[in-house]
């Protein structure tokens, strides 16, 4: 294992000076009223002491990105011809994401199994995950909506990341996780930790992992959402308060439903790719007027379902969830989904003994 | 790296007015090599582009037994579709296809085939009524029962004579009685039960509007069909067809990569979400 760095802040912010040049380095600062990745500017205070309003996930999954571009023409030699050209719009961009938590960056790799898999390949999402470096901040506290360690996370785990850093007195401890990382990381002023620095690193994860408290059974939660499958009563009650606003799908690391849509100005145009969202009934509307999700219950269903159930059961089980809570934090109904996924558990215990 | 997303370039080289709302597209892709090396199955679909407005799914409709071109008919519903029925012969449209799976004809063989279908639901089983009959030896009796609200509702009304002529026995029936309609009158699950197929050693294909489907399983049921000799195909709204944007999973299943074709049995072990 590489020998762990110690940088000051000082250190930090020249380092993230020198990305700068040959990289988009996106960091959390203030936006308005919310904290998101943006890029780094050094007039631009960072703000790392809590984890951002939105996670990184636009850094590779872009809330509006152009897949095509598209062009009618006519001969005006042979008017009544038409032809059409299409092209692609790969992204080349290379970036650099600094300052996320270690459940913003592991969301990509939930992600990396649907849009890099053994049968399909997103080239729009393999080149910016090939081009983007995750520089992740361990947590020093536990906000109450916080729940990693429920779906086999914890607040400095380093998977999905390049460099994970923790904050010690003065600075951080920095340790590389993959090349990538590392050579990042030659290029940072900084000098090696000392063993107390580390001490004093481990001492804060532990110390946040015990405030995070104990982390519920959770395993049988895929095979209990199946069997409340049917149980209407059960969803009509748990979204009952649901606005099916989305704002749960827009800030969570995991979620990844989009929509494609074109946009044309005259004879030219694009084809764009946009974060959608499954809360909507639109999303599922069918030209016929059928909505195989029609109510907002049924939309719950798929998108607990879908984190808690389906996906774990495509892929071994790991849950499309990093635990960040925003989805709790920020929903305007303070819909939760751990009373949700605790509350599928228990009822469909409590089926399966009056049944 | 194949991009997903790109569709190849199409003319449109003939429309088929088939009835008040649907039309017809016979298409073929402008990349000759494309075109040739084009290759798929049976009850595969394709999203269709008219850049613009945006895609939709649509069954290729043609067999692979018949490839000069590729057939999709597209019922106006939609905007998409409203579009599609604004074009002419000689435009150009993108095609993104094979997407999805076919019906497991080789499963089928030696087997009596039934066909049961309605309105718009005729579309993918003309490209799988064309593959049987195109390998007529391979299969066992072919019969196809096919109904619309009215005689103006049915499609491929200029193929019939060739359908029996090639060896199936056609069961047409509408909605209503009709002037001059010598066919039979009543809905497709009621012409079913009077048909009375026998399940022995045969598969039954279906499809069509939701209701129908509903009480065609019901009925072949009742003749005693097991849920394996069964086969249907699903419609859901769909933007990437890959099984990527999450519209159209019932469940674990992607309609769009492990359908659009399923069996009874299998619909039966999904959770119900259709």
């Amino acid at each position: 294992m590489a020998a762990k760095t110690y940088l000051t802040h000082e250190d930090i912010a020249k380092w993230l000076e020198d990305m700068s040049a040959g990289a988009r380095v996106l960091a959390p600062a203030r936006v308005d009223n919310a904290v998101l990745f943006v890029p780094f500017d050094q007039h631009n205070e960072l703000v790392l002491e809590h984890k951002a309003t939105a996670p990184p996930k636009q850094a590779v999954f872009p809330q509006t990105e152009t897949l095509l571009k598209y062009r009618y023409s006519k001969d005006p030699e042979h008017p009544e011809t038409q032809s059409l050209e299409i092209r692609e719009a790969l992204p080349q961009d290379k970036t650099v994401v600094f300052g996320c938590r270690p459940c913003g960056a592991r969301g990509f790799v939930i992600y990396d199994r649907v849009f890099d898999s053994d049968t399909l390949t997103d080239p729009y999402y393999k080149a910016r995950r090939e081009n983007t470096a995750f520089i992740t901040l361990a947590c020093d506290t536990a906000e109450n909506t916080c729940f990693c360690h429920w779906v086999g996370s914890h607040p400095a785990d380093p998977e999905g990341s390049d460099i994970v850093l923790c904050p010690v007195e003065g600075g951080y401890v920095a340790e590389s996780v993959t090349k990538r990382g590392q050579e990042l990381l030659d290029q940072a002023p900084g000098r090696a930790a000392t063993s107390k620095q580390e001490e004093e690193a481990s001492s804060i994860q532990d110390r946040v992992r015990k405030d995070l408290g104990e982390a519920p059974d959770i395993s049988s939660v895929p095979a209990s959402l199946l069997q409340l499958f049917d149980n209407l009563d059960f969803w009509n009650d748990v979204s009952a308060k649901c606005i099916s606003c989305g704002a749960c799908t827009y800030l969570c690391p995991t979620c990844y439903c989009f929509n494609i849509t074109d946009e044309a100005s005259g004879l030219t145009g694009k084809r764009i790719r946009t974060w959608d969202n499954c809360m909507s009934y639109l999303f599922t509307l069918e030209g016929s007027g059928h909505n195989p999700r029609m109510t907002k219950a049924h939309r719950l269903r798929n998108r607990v379902g879908h984190k808690f159930s389906y996906y774990p059961e495509l892929h071994e089980g790991l849950f499309a969830c990093c635990g960040c809570g925003r989805c709790i934090q920020h929903c305007p109904v303070a819909v939760d989904i751990r009373e949700i996924i605790l509350r599928a558990k228990e009822s469909a215990d409590e089926q399966s003994i009056s049944a | 790296m194949n991009n997903p997303y790109l569709p190849d370039v199409a003319t449109i080289n003939e429309i088929i007015q088939e009835t008040h709302n649907i039309k017809t597209f016979r298409v073929v892709l402008n990349n000759e090599t494309r075109m040739q090396e084009f290759d798929f199955s049976p009850g595969q679909v394709g999203q269709l582009s008219v850049f613009g407005v945006g895609e939709s799914t649509f069954v290729i409709n043609s067999p692979p037994t018949r490839k000069e071109y590729l057939q999709f008919s597209v019922m106006q519903v939609g905007e998409v579709t409203t579009r599609l029925h604004s074009l002419q012969e000689g435009d150009q449209i993108g095609v993104r296809a094979p997407l999805g799976n076919a019906f497991p004809i080789e499963s089928m063989q030696g087997k009596d085939i039934l066909i049961v279908g309605g309105g718009i639901g005729m579309a993918p089983l003309r490209t799988l009524l064309l593959t049987v009959l195109d390998r007529r030896d391979e299969f066992g009796d072919i019969t196809v029962i096919y109904g619309a609200r009215s005689p103006q509702d049915l499609c491929y009304t200029y193929e019939f004579d060739m359908w029996r002529s090639q060896g199936a026995n056609l069961v047409l029936t509408v909605d209503n009685e009709f002037p001059d309609w010598d066919g039979r009158v009543g809905f497709v699950p009621a012409v079913l039960t009077e048909e009375a197929p026998s399940p022995k050693n045969k598969v039954a294909i279906t499809c069509g509007p939701p209701i129908m489907i509903k009480f065609v399983l019901k009925g072949l049921k009742d003749l005693g069909f097991e849920d394996e000799q069964i086969i249907t195909t699903l419609e859901k709204r769909m933007k990437c067809g890959v099984g990527l944007c999450g519209r159209c999973n019932i469940g674990t299943h992607y309609v769009c990569v492990d359908g659009p074709v399923f069996t009874y049995a299998q619909l039966q072990a999904l959770p119900s979400e259709l």
